[in-house]
């Protein structure tokens, strides 16, 4: 110890290094207090079966509390590299909320319309008019057969994952 | 221990433990009011009650109110408004309130601007005055979502989708906040947390302070004189009433302040028992449904003209995104204010009919402000999306100028 340093600048100093240590457990706890709950997290999976679904009508389905649109393409719709191509029939699969400030798009004749700032989606989920800043998000999952699963990350959402980032 | 000798009175008694006479003073019979000030100087006292209407009401809400996505609705729309005795007058009171309170703040704002009661020595009163519009907009917010209608819903979602414009951790950021992958139970509950604990004491808090920033620097007056308050207080103790240029808060001017809380309790009263409505959104009394959005969405009226500098932005530019842009403007409408007395490079403290270049700007800042607040009601389609933009624009250009504008002014008179 140098000279300038007495017994209560050190205990001084023992005390602010124990109550930073106090303090930063603490934010740490009060942030997990505001973490989803494992509940939440734990229902995070919802199985979709697509035979059923008709082209050129969108389906909503929830998951996570989220609406999913599955749109099975007509043969007029453009094909775009984010299609989800099971056999002959390609769906776009996308988080039916807005990207601007997550309203939920309304299905009008061929794309999605948002109501609230007027933002526009065509039926690959591209955004063609408005303040949305991207595409509709895509959820991960995973495809078996006609079997959607949603809050999985299957080979084919990695696929149209990374294209959509090209 | 100091020393106490037999009281002869409850008052004298008080008065030996907690010293209550000075503090009396300090507080009320000596704090000095300059006498050139007019009703716009008794928003202050409006504020105050109209908190103290908020608290008591909501005190009596609270004690029906459930905070449970599955109870919520219910708890407010049947058993408070229909079973609870006087709920609805409860509900009523504390949803006008709500709404007036913005209206009382901005006039209180916007007459701080007129008189530049903001600049040299009042920066305080008006940072922590602001620091307060901040507070009381969380609340107005948070408040908002408890009756878990479609609004409140949507209304939430949106406000809480605004944070996930932050970089890198925005999207998690989001999830966070709300305690889940989308507003549900969680959400509800910790803003039911903050609107009636958090943010009441803080805003208790930031009323103490608010006050006694005025304590040094004083109350600003309508021809903006400097006035030496020691000096003119003198003369009013000396028994030179008429002369001093000062008169005490209590029992004096309070007698002002209370005659203008009259006439603003006949407005408030007649809206509570005859307009409710305006401060009752329809699309709130439907029950919140996560699968479904309103047509149109629009915050309460006190926000939209910052709602509408959110969304003026509507075109991208080059690589920036629409969206970021309208996120950055609302960010800025909404720190910008705090900033004001370092914006303003007057050296003078002058109302602004004496600084011919601020008071155009100030009329302009009205003008915009009630465009913005008019279009932020209106859907952004069309011709409504271009008047959004070019007034969240010439918001944004107004602050730009603001320090130009001051200083050319102060130039002129030969500053």
């Amino acid at each position: 110890m140098s000279n300038d340093t007495n017994r209560r600048d050190f205990l001084g100093y023992t005390f602010a290094a124990v109550a930073a240590v106090g303090g930063a457990a603490s934010l740490v706890g009060m942030k997990k207090v505001w973490d989803p709950l494992p509940s939440v997290l734990a229902g995070g999976f919802t199985k979709v079966d697509l035979s059923g679904i008709k082209a050129g009508e969108p389906s909503t389905i929830m998951w996570r509390g989220k609406p999913i649109f599955v749109l099975k393409k007509t043969a007029e719709m453009e094909n775009s590299d984010r299609d989800l191509v099971i056999g002959n029939d390609r769906f776009t699969i996308a988080i039916g909320l807005c990207t601007h400030l997550g309203c939920i798009p309304a299905w009008k004749k061929s794309m999605w319309k948002c109501a609230c700032h007027g933002g526009e989606f065509d039926a690959s989920g591209k955004q063609v008019f408005g303040p949305p800043p991207r595409p509709l998000d895509l959820p991960p999952f995973s495809v078996s057969g006609n079997t959607l699963t949603l809050g999985e990350e299957g080979p084919e959402y990695k696929k149209i994952a990374s294209a959509m980032k090209a | 221990m100091a020393k106490f000798t037999k009281a002869n009175s409850v008052g004298e008694w008080l008065d030996q433990r907690l010293n209550t006479t000075a503090l009396n003073k300090v507080l009320m019979t000596e704090y000095w009011i300059p006498k050139d000030i007019n009703f716009l100087w008794a928003m202050g006292v409006l504020l105050a009650t109209t908190f103290g209407i908020l608290v008591i009401s909501g005190l009596f809400l609270m004690m029906y109110y459930k905070p449970d996505v599955n109870l919520a609705f219910d708890s407010v729309n049947y058993t408070i408004m229909q079973e609870v005795a006087y709920g609805w007058l409860f509900r009523h009171m504390h949803g006008v309130a709500a709404s007036v309170v913005f209206l009382i703040i901005y006039i209180h704002m916007f007459t701080g601007i007129y008189y530049g009661s903001y600049k040299q020595g009042r920066e305080m009163i008006w940072i922590s005055g602001m620091l307060l519009f901040m507070t009381f907009s969380a609340a107005g917010f948070s408040g908002y979502m408890l009756p878990w209608g479609q609004m409140s819903y949507w209304a939430a979602m949106v406000i809480t989708n605004l944070f996930g414009g932050v970089p890198i951790i925005g999207d998690a950021l989001v999830v966070w906040i709300r305690g889940d992958f989308n507003v549900a139970d969680a959400t509800l509950t910790r803003f039911f947390m903050l609107h009636v604990f958090l943010l009441p004491i803080v805003i208790m808090g930031l009323i103490g302070l608010h006050f006694y920033t005025l304590r040094i620097p004083h109350v600003n007056n309508q021809s903006s004189e400097d006035i030496d308050f020691d000096a003119e207080a003198e003369k009013y103790l000396s028994g030179n009433k008429k002369e001093s240029k000062v008169i005490p808060f209590w029992p004096i001017f309070i007698s002002k302040d209370l005659a203008v809380l009259g006439i603003f309790l006949i407005f408030y009263f007649y809206l509570v028992f005859f307009h409710y409505n305006f401060a009752m959104d329809p699309v709130n009394f439907d029950p919140a449904d996560n699968m479904v959005t309103p047509a149109h969405i629009y915050p309460e009226w006190y926000f939209l003209w910052s709602y509408e500098v959110l969304r003026g932005f509507f075109f991208d530019v080059g690589p920036i995104k629409a969206f970021d842009i309208g996120l950055a403007a609302f960010g800025f409408a909404n720190a910008i204010f705090l900033l004001l007395p370092f914006l303003d490079r007057d050296p003078a403290v002058l109302p602004a009919y004496k600084r011919p270049g601020f008071n155009v700007w100030f009329w302009i800042l009205m003008v915009d402000l009630i465009v913005l607040t008019v279009y932020g009601k209106l859907p952004p389609t069309g011709i409504n999306a271009w008047v959004g933009f070019v007034s969240a624009m010439l918001f944004i250009i107004l602050f730009l100028v603001l320090p130009i504008i001051t200083k050319a002014d102060a130039k002129k008179r030969g500053a």
